[in-house]
C-alpha cells in the first residue's frame, strides 16, 4: 500500500456554473492498495487491541514484582508508601504501580527509538526523495515483516515508512497517557499495555534500520558481511582520532564522507562506540568499533580521541566534564542531547572549526550533520598536533594518589558489583597494580566509585593503568551488522527450526551491565554455537563476543560463519537492527509455514509462540531501550533471559511448571484442551548466573510443535548442560518428556529410572496442533 | 555487634519499612531455632565467601547437618555441595524460588508445606535486595533473615553492615547456637 497527499490548486477557473479564484484542495491521503493479500483482523492496533491475546500470556507467566522504590512519588498527594497492601493517595497498588513503571520505561524505549526513525526519516527523505524505493536485503519479498504484521501495510518507499511512525506517535501517546495518577489501576492492563509499547518499539526499529539500509547502502542481509576492526587496540593513535558515541548514524556518515572525499583517511581515525560504531562499520569498514558504550568512560579516560561527537542515546551526559579533562571539544549533534552548548548550525564552518582549535569554546551544537561532518574532521585536524604531549596519568602519579585512600569503603559500596576497588586501590598505594588491572574486564565502567570517593580519586583511570598492556591488545575482528535474515534463509531453515531439529534460535542483544565482565556473553554465544544453535548478535552483545580468542587466536567471528544457519554466528548490526530479529520469527511463520501475515498479529504470535524456539538474552540490560525491545518479544511470544541486574527491570514474567493447569493448550486439529507441559517455562526470567542462564536458555527453546526428534534433540542439549554446570541431572524432566521416544537415545535407561521414580507417566503431556486461540480451532469433536 | 543500618550498596535504600537490625548473634539463632519450617537460601557467592569453616557451602552444610533446617542452593551452585558430600540439598533458582515464596499454597521444595522463615546468606547483594523487597510486599506472613555481611533493607531481620572478620565470628557462633541445640 502506498499513501499520497492531493492537493490541488486553481488559480483561476471558469465554467457554466461560475469563476472561481484561488481554490485549493486537499486531500489527507489516497491509499493505493496493490498488495494482493486481504486485509487481517486487527491493522494498526489500538492499546486494547491485542489484550485478550496478552492476558492469555500473562495468565500463564504471572509477574513476581520485586519493587525497587516502596514509594510513588509521581503526584504531589505522595510520596505514598505502597508496602504490602497499602494504596496510595489515588487508590494505586504497589503490583500496579511496579507495572506503571515498567510501562513507563517501555514506552520510554520505544520513544527513543521511534524519535530516532523519525528524525532520519525526515532528514533521509530529504536528501533522497519520499518517492525513493526501499530495499531491505537479497532474495525478499517480505521486507517489512513487523510493519506488515501490526499496521498492515507492505511498504515500498520512504514514503510509506512514515504511515508506519505516524501510528507508533499516535499509540505511545496514548500509553503515557495511561500512567497518568487516576488512569490505569490494573496491574496486568499496565503490563498488557508495556507489551503494547513493545510491539511498537519493534515497528519503529524496523522503520529505523529499513531506512539507512535502504539510502545509505549497508550490507542487505548478506551472510559475509565484511569483516571490521573492533577494540582499543584497532585505533592508530599516531593518527587523529574522531570518537563518535551514540545511535544514529547520520553525523558519522557526514564525517566519513568528508574524510573520503578529501582522501584523509591516512590522516584521520574515525572510532565509534555502541550502535553509532557499529553502523558506521556498516556503511564504511574503514570506521573502527571502539567498544561498547556503556565503557566510554574507559576509553575517554585513554586520551585517545581529539575530538568527541555525540549524536544520542546512552552518551554520558557528563561528557563535556570528560571532554574538558581530555582537552578535546566536543560536537553534539542531535535536539535530544544538547548539552548546554550553543547552536552554531547556522555558522560559518571555518568560524567554528576556529573557536573550537583554539579552545574559545568547549564544544558546539550543530544539527545539520553535512556541516558537522566537515567541521568535525578540520577540527580534529587542529586539534590532534595541540595533543600530541597528552600522557595520561604514570604509575607513580597513580600510586601518589592511591595513598591517599581513607579505607573507607564507599567505592566498593557504589560499585554495581561490588568489585574490590578499596583492595585494589591500596595495592596500588604499595605500587602493585595487578589488581586494578584484574578489575578492568569486570567494572561496567559506570564511575559511580568515582563520585563517591571522597578523595576524588580517577578510578577510571586506575583500571585502565592496571590494564594497560591488555588494552593495547585489544584488537579483535567482528564481522559488521548484515541486517535482515532473507527470505531464502528462512525457507531452508524453517522446517529445522519449528519441528526442533534445529535447537533453537538464541538472540544476544542488550548493553554492557554485566555481572561479572562481557566474557560472560562470548561463552553463552559459544556454547550454543557449539551445539549448532543458531546464534544472533546485536548490538553490545555482538562486539562483547568477540573479545575472546580461542588457542589458535580466533575469536568467534572467524570461527562460525555468518549465515542463518545451525551453528551460525549472524551480527544482525545495531539496536534498531533487533526489528530483523522478531522479524525472522514472523517471517518462519509467514513463509515457511504459510500463515496469513497482513494485520494478523494474534495468529503469528500463536504460532511463534507454539513452534519457534527461539530464546532472547539480554545478558547486560541496563536500558529503557532494553525493557521494550524484550517487551515486544514477549508479546510475540519470544521468552526473554536478563542477567541479575535485569532483575532491577522490577518484575519478572514466571510460569510455574507443577501447576498442570497453567499448561493446557488447544489442538487446533479437534477442538480439545490438552496438557502440553510447561513449555516455554517462562517469559521474563533473571538469572543470577551465566552458567544458570545457559542451562535456562537450552531449556527455554521447548515449544510444544517440538517433533519427537526435536524434543530429544533439546532434551539432549539440557540435560547435557545441567549436567556439565549444575553437575546433576536436572529434577524436572517428568515435565519436558511426552513419550519415550522423546529421551535422547544414549541416556535412555539413566532417564528412564529417573522418571518411573517420579511417577511418570507417558502421554501425559500431549502433541498436539498447538494454538491459545480458540478461533484457530479447525474442527471440533 | 557494631553492626550498621547502611546498605551494602549505597543507593539501595529501602521505604518505610526497613529491616531491624539483629542485635547479637542468638537472636538470629532463635529465629530460626523457633521457626516451625526454616529454610536458608544459599546464592552464587558463597563460594567466595569465607567463614571460620572455610566458606559458606561448608558453613551451610554444617547447618543442613543439624537438621533444623532445609538448605536450598540458588544458580548453578548445588554442584558445589555435592563435590563436598552434602546430601539433601536441594536447588532451585533465585527467581523461581522467590516467586514461589510469595504463593501460601506452595508446599514447599520437599512437598511438605510452606516455610515460615527463610534466611538468606551468600547471595548477590542487590539480587538478595530485589527478592526480598517482593517478599516484604508479596509475602507479609514469612519471617525473613538477611545473614548477608551488609545490612539488606527489606528484610524482617537483617544481621548489619560489618567487618569481614566480625562477619565470620557472628556467623559461627550462630551456627554454635543452633548446633549445640540440637
Amino acid at each position: 500500500m502506498s499513501k499520497k497527499d492531493l492537493k490541488l490548486k486553481i488559480d483561476e477557473f471558469s465554467s457554466a456554473v461560475g469563476s472561481f479564484k484561488g481554490v485549493e484542495i486537499e486531500i489527507g491521503r489516497i491509499y493505493d492498495d496493490s498488495w494482493e493479500e486481504p486485509m487481517g483482523p486487527t491493522p494498526f492496533p489500538s492499546v486494547g487491541t491485542l489484550r485478550n491475546w496478552d492476558r492469555k500470556l500473562l495468565d500463564r507467566y504471572k509477574p513476581f514484582y520485586m519493587p525497587f522504590c516502596d514509594l510513588c512519588c509521581l503526584c504531589t498527594f505522595g510520596k505514598c508508601d505502597l508496602t504490602g497492601d497499602k494504596r496510595g493517595a489515588c487508590g494505586i497498588t504497589m503490583a500496579a504501580q511496579q507495572s506503571r513503571i515498567v510501562l513507563l520505561a517501555c514506552c520510554i524505549g520505544a520513544s527513543t527509538h521511534c524519535a530516532h526513525a523519525r528524525h532520519m526519516l525526515d532528514h533521509l527523505m530529504e536528501e533522497f526523495g519520499r518517492e525513493a524505493p526501499i530495499e531491505v536485503a537479497l532474495n525478499t519479498n517480505v521486507e517489512a515483516p513487523n510493519i506488515r504484521l501490526v499496521c498492515g501495510i507492505k511498504p515500498n518507499t520512504l514514503r510509506d515508512l512514515e504511515d508506519a511512525l505516524d501510528y507508533v506517535e499516535t499509540q505511545l501517546v496514548q500509553l503515557v497517557a495511561a500512567a497518568h495518577t487516576g488512569q490505569e489501576g490494573d496491574n496486568i492492563d499496565f503490563e498488557s499495555k508495556a507489551f503494547h509499547a513493545g510491539m511498537l518499539d519493534h515497528v519503529a526499529m524496523e522503520v529505523a534500520d529499513i531506512e539507512q539500509i535502504t539510502t545509505l547502502g549497508m550490507p542487505k542481509g548478506i551472510p559475509d558481511a565484511p569483516m571490521t576492526e573492533l577494540g582499543f587496540g584497532c585505533i592508530d593513535p599516531n593518527k587523529a582520532v574522531i570518537m563518535c558515541i551514540g545511535h544514529n548514524v547520520l553525523p558519522s556518515v557526514d564525517i566519513i564522507d568528508y574524510l573520503m572525499e578529501n582522501d584523509l583517511f591516512g590522516e584521520v581515525e574515525i572510532g565509534g562506540l555502541c550502535c553509532t560504531a557499529h553502523d558506521n562499520s556498516r556503511y564504511n569498514t574503514r570506521a573502527k568499533v571502539i567498544g561498547p558504550i556503556s565503557w566510554q568512560l574507559r576509553y575517554l579516560r585513554s586520551g585517545i580521541p581529539d575530538l568527541i561527537v555525540v549524536d544520542e542515546q546512552c552518551i554520558r551526559t557528563d561528557i563535556l566534564i570528560e571532554a574538558k579533562k581530555l582537552g578535546v571539544p566536543v560536537i553534539a549533534t542531535s535536539e535530544k542531547s544538547m548539552l548546554g552548548l550553543p547552536n552554531r548550525t547556522h555558522d560559518p564552518p571555518d568560524n567554528i572549526v576556529a573557536d573550537l582549535v583554539e579552545g574559545k569554546a568547549p564544544g558546539a551544537l550543530i544539527i545539520e550533520p553535512k556541516k558537522v561532518g566537515e567541521v568535525a574532521v578540520k577540527t580534529v585536524l587542529g586539534v590532534a598536533p595541540t595533543r600530541k604531549d597528552y600522557k595520561p596519568l604514570s604509575g607513580d602519579d597513580i600510586q601518589e594518589m592511591a595513598e591517599h585512600c581513607r579505607n573507607c569503603e564507599e567505592c566498593v559500596r557504589a560499585c554495581p558489583n561490588n568489585l574490590p576497588i578499596m583492595e585494589a586501590v591500596q595495592q596500588a598505594a604499595e605500587g602493585n597494580f595487578e589488581l586494578l588491572g584484574d578489575i578492568y574486564p569486570a567494572c561496567v565502567g559506570c564511575g559511580r566509585c568515582e563520585s563517591a570517593c571522597p578523595e576524588n580519586m580517577p578510578l577510571i583511570t586506575f583500571f585502565n593503568k592496571g590494564a594497560e598492556e591488555r588494552i593495547a591488545n585489544e584488537k579483535f575482528p567482528m564481522r559488521v551488522g548484515r541486517g535482515a535474515v532473507q527470505d531464502v534463509e528462512i525457507r531452508e531453515v524453517g522446517r529445522g527450526i519449528v519441528f526442533g531439529e534445529i535447537p533453537g534460535v538464541v538472540a544476544l542483544v542488550g548493553c554492557a551491565n554485566y555481572p561479572k565482565g562481557g566474557i560472560d556473553v562470548a561463552k553463552i554465544a559459544e556454547e550454543f554455537l557449539n551445539r549448532r544453535f543458531i546464534v544472533v548478535a546485536t548490538g553490545c552483545a555482538a562486539m562483547d563476543l568477540a573479545m575472546i580468542r580461542d588457542e589458535e587466536g580466533q575469536n568467534l567471528y572467524e570461527r562460525y560463519p555468518g549465515n542463518f544457519d545451525a551453528g551460525g554466528l549472524i551480527n544482525i548490526g545495531s539496536c534498531v537492527s533487533n526489528a530483523h530479529i522478531t522479524g525472522a520469527a514472523i517471517k518462519i511463520a509467514n513463509i515457511f509455514a504459510k500463515r496469513p501475515l497482513r494485520a494478523n498479529y494474534e495468529e503469528i504470535a500463536d504460532y511463534v509462540y507454539n513452534r519457534v524456539g527461539a530464546v532472547g538474552v539480554a545478558w547486560g540490560a541496563m536500558s529503557q531501550k532494553a525493557a521494550s525491545i524484550a517487551s515486544g518479544c514477549w508479546r510475540l511470544g519470544i521468552p526473554v533471559v536478563v542477567g541479575p541486574h535485569g532483575a532491577k527491570y522490577r518484575r519478572n514474567l514466571l510460569g510455574r511448571k507443577e501447576k498442570d493447569e497453567d499448561w493446557m493448550t488447544y489442538d487446533a486439529r479437534t477442538g480439545e484442551e490438552v496438557y502440553t507441559g510447561p513449555v516455554p517455562e517462562h517469559l521474563f526470567y533473571a538469572a543470577e548466573t551465566a552458567e544458570e542462564a545457559i542451562v535456562m536458555i537450552a531449556k527455554l527453546v521447548m515449544r510444544p510443535n517440538d517433533t519427537t526428534k526435536g524434543r530429544a534433540v533439546k532434551l539432549s542439549h539440557y540435560i547435557d548442560l545441567h549436567k556439565k554446570y549444575y553437575g546433576t541431572m536436572p529434577d524436572d524432566l517428568q515435565y519436558f518428556v511426552r513419550r519415550e521416544a522423546d529421551i535422547p537415545f544414549t541416556m535412555k535407561n539413566e532417564i528412564l529410572e529417573y522418571l518411573k521414580e517420579k511417577g511418570w507417566v507417558e502421554d501425559k503431556i500431549a502433541i498436539p496442533d498447538p494454538t491459545l486461540l480458540d478461533r484457530m480451532v479447525r474442527r471440533r469433536e | 555487634m557494631a553492626a550498621r543500618m547502611i546498605p551494602g550498596q549505597t543507593a539501595e535504600i529501602a521505604g518505610p519499612k526497613k529491616a531491624f537490625v539483629i542485635p547479637k548473634p542468638e537472636v538470629a539463632a532463635s529465629l530460626i531455632k523457633r521457626a516451625k519450617r526454616p529454610l536458608l537460601v544459599v546464592g552464587s557467592k558463597a563460594v567466595e565467601t569465607q567463614t571460620m569453616d572455610g566458606d559458606l557451602i561448608d558453613t551451610a552444610i554444617r547447618l543442613h547437618n543439624t537438621g533444623r533446617l532445609q538448605v536450598v542452593a540458588t544458580a548453578h551452585i548445588v554442584g558445589e555441595f555435592m563435590k563436598r558430600g552434602a546430601e539433601g540439598i536441594h536447588s532451585m533458582q533465585m527467581m523461581n524460588l522467590g516467586d514461589r515464596l510469595r504463593d501460601p499454597d506452595w508446599r514447599g521444595l520437599d512437598g511438605e508445606g510452606a516455610y515460615d522463615l527463610v534466611a538468606f546468606a551468600g547471595t548477590l547483594y542487590y539480587l538478595e535486595w530485589l527478592v526480598e523487597s517482593g517478599l516484604k510486599s508479596f509475602a507479609q506472613d514469612l519471617t525473613t533473615i538477611s545473614l548477608s555481611r551488609s545490612y539488606q533493607p527489606n528484610a524482617n531481620w537483617s544481621l548489619g553492615t560489618m567487618k569481614a572478620d566480625k562477619w565470620k565470628e557472628v556467623i559461627d557462633v550462630i551456627v554454635k547456637s543452633i548446633t549445640e541445640d540440637n
